[in-house]
């Protein structure tokens, strides 16, 4: 079956190629491949289709009219054989978790690239850096930016800047003068090349390609912490890289003799003007962008659309300026995450998700296919042992040597020392890709006598490292791994412990910090609080974020009982506190049960144990460890993490209350809720919170509660703000409540404890103070 | 901040604290800055309240159980050698020092670390985990759509498994024995804390 369907797929592919090449027929151009668009030579078929002769006698009721579509039906054609391929290479699961995709994409193109220069003799269709750097490589870009775990990437920022910055310019330099070392050494044999020539190969064969990278790590699933550096390494290091690629390039123009210690300066200054605007540039832009989402309420029908356009504004007008166009789209889509996602609606933040990972899927597929097209050109092939083999040797050894260096300097600053096997995962994980391929086919032959002996180099570094360092780096890692507990041997004591072990551990990190005040970061979140967020978001974004960090937990419960000692609510209602329960336990906890079974689960289907097991694996929380914070090119999270916090966030709340309304009224602690069946179409029993909490121990004097206290936690979504407490009052049959927003602690936070009394009365919103 | 030395003197008994725990000075004066930043009503104690301050606990299903080990029974304030005593169990076990039976259970060996674990189960401290007890996490744990039957046959499950004596409870010896597979010192540490 499997079988068949490959057969058609390629069968597909192969047609299509061929219609390609009859509708351009044989008609050799005299171009060659490097067009801006993957046009060819069209050949004459406009003629008339149905008459035999040329003159024109009568009307054509069809004609072919190839040359009016030829352009956008090539584009449309190769996105349809990308797509293709990228179907065919996912066929077998298997394959692909041994062999990367990106490694079988570019052997697709090698399939197709042969195909096609068999048939027209000369390569029509290549990877030229204008369609690669202004259309295929921004989306890819903007994607990493948007969805990049910010708190990781910042927390671990410094050293992510040591890693770019430092260790690019250690790639490159020393790569560059170990080749010209050993041409002077003669190893290379004869080339027409200069030490500046050199330093210009190093530097732009030293980055780390952000494409290559997240294809190849997508299968190896790494610790976070590994994951953001090399990821965050490979995206920031294109400041560096622009800046040693337009600096040598002109030295080169310039000749070795005009350059002295002020082009050096310039060239060292222009790096932090580069890094610096490109992202500057980048940020202005987000601002941009979350300012406009303010306004979109009306059209929230094309909103998706401004993040997109404005995005790709961003990395053009960065061009435009010679800044880094990558660091300003990077920064772009850093800075606007968390604004936009929280004035935009629900379903334009969907579509921008799902948008943003069909193009970088997209591009990422083209650009691979391309990849392995372009390489089926005998014209730019150029072999010279000496070059390509020594170019290989150094950039390997010295990426390790360079990792290995650094690390060992950061670890002295850090807290969490970064480990052998990270290093070693690190640098054997400094992949390269297409951003080299581009930027080397950027050269100007005329000043670059041995460009396509570059051009050469670059691509067989590319597919080494894409493809053998990529096929290995899981057996790899696997091999590194000292022990790893089978799944399926475990006990359910052991998972539940396990799983009782990583709360524990998260509950003691917070509780001990990670360094006492960390006063950088609490500053800056005080300044984004009150400044940036009042300014970038919708006010009704704006009151129901961040419910944690903002309502209750400047909670002060002391603060709270005398406030609601002054209030005089007179009644209580006893149905309306029912209702309340209910409404707090009922509202939104629809956690998304997930379906796919774990395969241990299918092997223990016999057992008894297995529903238990099973009731496990799908059911415990999954603590903060394992929230994957981890960016995806192909999967998009669920929002399974956010109900799941909501979740025990509400019942942690609900069961200090508990706790501290007993022990206020001397009731036994363990009280259970008792609930009515709801009319709604959940039938599920609710289960009674058994009370534990601490607060219950230790506080036996508590001020008297006047009438039902209840914390009620409105659920930030935007826009529910005000719906929920007119829940509340229908559901009172008509009884208004008394709401007032308390500000419990006198100092900062505007949005304190929300405190529902049932009462009669008309309710009236106070914002108290 | 001042310099450690500074911080370290004003912290009583602060050598006697670091033979116990075995933390240097660098972190006890870390850990210093932690405990009075979470006091923020400088009474050099804290309660629970400035625990519950902290906002992630709040969205850990264990959080307030974790809160409660740090309180002796009875006590209503944890003051920062009892802090310390507590966090240092979750120090990285010291690979170095050979075990030298005459000295007491240094905090951070796996025995000491089960036992804290156990704590948490153990709320009636009779030294063994009842049923209802485990009930009571498993609870916390799973999420609001499973049913108290299910629950109640996951706790039966766990039990049977574990339980040796068939006493219907775990004791602290059955408890170590079931999780003598487990690398408690990777799972119960934390790396800053070494």
């Amino acid at each position: 079956m499997a079988c068949r369907t490959c057969l058609w797929l390629l069968g597909t592919t192969f047609f299509t190629c061929t219609v390609r090449l009859v509708v351009e027929g044989t008609e050799v151009g005299a171009t060659q491949g490097s067009h801006p668009e993957p046009g060819v030579v069209g050949s004459n078929h406009s003629q008339a289709g149905g008459g035999h002769g040329s003159s024109i006698s009568g009307i054509q009721i069809v004609t072919f009219k190839w040359h009016h579509v030829e352009a956008p039906y090539l584009i449309a054609l190769w996105i349809l054989v990308a797509g293709v391929s990228k179907m065919v290479v996912e066929l077998n699961h298997n394959l692909t978790s041994v062999i990367p995709e990106s490694a079988l994409l570019i052997i697709i193109g090698w399939i197709l690239g042969g195909i096609i220069y068999g048939a027209d003799k000369m390569q029509t269709f290549t990877l030229t850096p204008t369609v690669f750097f202004f259309y295929l490589l921004p989306q890819v870009i903007l994607d990493a930016g948007y969805f990049m775990p910010n708190k990781l990437f910042f927390s671990n920022m410094g050293a992510i800047l040591v890693y770019a910055v430092i260790g690019t310019c250690w790639n490159a330099a020393t790569v560059g003068l170990g080749l010209w070392g050993c041409w002077l050494g003669g190893a290379m044999g004869d080339i027409d090349i200069g030490l500046l020539q050199f330093l210009l190969f190093g530097s732009l064969i030293a980055a780390v390609d952000p494409v290559a990278v997240i294809a190849v790590f997508e299968e190896v699933h790494v610790n976070e912490v590994l994951f953001i550096m090399v990821f965050g390494e490979s995206l920031l290091n294109d400041g560096v890289t622009v800046v040693l690629f337009n600096v040598f390039d002109a030295f080169v123009s310039l000749g070795g003799a005009e350059i002295d210690a002020v082009e050096i300066i310039k060239g060292i200054i222009s790096f932090f003007v580069v890094a610096f605007g490109g992202s500057l540039v980048g940020i202005i832009f987000a601002l941009l962008i979350s300012l406009l989402t303010r306004c979109t309420k009306n059209i929230q029908i094309i909103e998706p659309g401004f993040i997109f356009i404005l995005g790709y504004l961003s990395y053009l007008t960065a061009e435009m300026l010679s800044l880094s166009a990558i660091l300003s789209i990077v920064f772009c889509g850093i800075c606007c995450q968390k604004y936009i996602n929280a004035n935009m609606d629900e379903r334009s933040v969907t579509t921008v998700r799902y948008v943003m990972k069909v193009l970088a899927n997209g591009s990422e597929t083209i650009i691979f296919v391309f990849l392995g097209i372009s390489a089926i050109d005998p014209a730019v092939w150029v072999w010279n042992t000496g070059f390509i083999l020594l170019t290989l040797l150094f950039i390997f050894v010295f990426r390790f040597i360079g990792v290995f260096l650094l690390t060992w300097i950061l670890n002295k600053y850090r807290l969490v020392p970064l480990e052998f096997i990270d290093q070693v995962v690190m640098s054997y994980g400094g992949l390269r890709g297409a951003v080299a391929y581009g930027l080397v086919a950027m050269l100007d032959e005329n000043k670059f006598k041995e460009k396509n002996l570059m051009v050469s180099t670059t691509l067989i570094v590319v597919y080494f490292t894409v493809m053998l360092q990529g096929i290995t780096m899981k057996p790899l890692v696997t091999w590194l791994k000292v022990k790893r507990a089978a799944v399926t041997e475990l006990t359910l004591a052991e998972k539940i412990q396990n799983r009782t072990f990583d709360h524990m551990l998260v509950a003691i990190e917070d509780i001990s910090g990670q360094i006492g005040h960390n006063y950088m970061r609490d500053k800056w979140h005080n300044f984004e609080e009150r400044w940036l967020c009042w300014f970038l978001m919708k006010p009704s974004a704006r009151k129901s974020r961040d419910y944690i960090f903002n309502i209750f937990h400047q909670l002060n419960l002391k603060d709270a009982m005398s406030y609601v000692k002054e209030v005089r609510a007179t009644h209580k209602v006893r149905e309306s506190h029912d209702n309340l329960i209910l409404y707090l336990q009922t509202q939104d906890i629809v956690p998304s049960v997930c379906l796919d079974m774990h395969e241990q689960d299918l092997t223990m289907r016999e057992s008894e144990d297995f529903n238990a097991h099973h009731l496990l694996q799908q059911h415990l929380y999954r603590g903060r460890k394992q929230h994957r914070h981890r960016y995806s090119r192909s999967h998009l999270e669920t929002n399974r993490d956010e109900n799941e916090v909501q979740e025990i966030f509400q019942r942690t709340m609900r069961s200090r209350l508990e706790s501290f309304k007993s022990a206020k009224m001397g009731v036994a602690p363990a009280k259970k809720i008792q609930t009515k069946h709801q009319k709604k179409d959940k039938p599920q029993k609710v289960r009674g919170e058994g009370t534990f909490s601490p607060f219950l121990h230790v506080r036996p004097h508590s001020h008297p509660l006047i009438g039902n206290v209840m914390c009620m936690l409105i659920k930030p979504f935007r826009g529910r703000f005000s719906s929920a407490l007119f829940i509340q009052s229908s559901k009172c049959g008509g009884v208004k409540m008394e709401c007032h927003l308390v500000n419990i602690q006198k100092q900062k936070s505007r949005l304190g404890l929300l405190l529902l009394i049932p009462a009669f009365g008309t309710s009236t919103f106070k914002k108290g103070k | 901040m001042g310099s450690t030395n500074s911080t370290l003197s004003k912290i009583p008994n602060v050598e006697e604290l670091m033979q116990e725990t075995g933390f240097t000075p660098a972190h006890i004066v870390r850990l210093y800055d932690r405990f009075e930043a979470l006091d923020k009503e400088k009474t050099g104690h804290l309660r629970p309240q400035d625990f519950g301050a902290i906002n992630r606990l709040a969205m850990n299903p264990i959080g307030d159980r974790i809160i409660g080990a740090f309180f002796s029974p009875g006590q209503e304030t944890v003051d920062f050698h009892s802090f310390v005593r507590i966090l240092a169990h979750f120090r990285p076990a010291d690979k170095k020092h050979p075990k030298d039976p005459s000295m007491p259970e240094p905090v951070n060996s796996r025995t000491s670390k089960l036992k804290f674990a156990f704590q948490l189960y153990d709320q009636d401290k009779d030294g063994k985990i009842s049923r209802a007890e485990l009930l009571q996490v498993l609870r916390s744990m799973l999420e609001m759509q499973v049913t108290e039957e299910q629950l109640e046959s996951i706790a039966d499950r766990t039990i049977q498994e574990a339980d040796l004596d068939k006493d219907d409870a775990i004791s602290f010896e059955e408890f170590r024995k079931s999780l003598e597979k487990v690398n408690i010192d990777h799972k119960m540490s934390i790396r800053f804390l070494r």
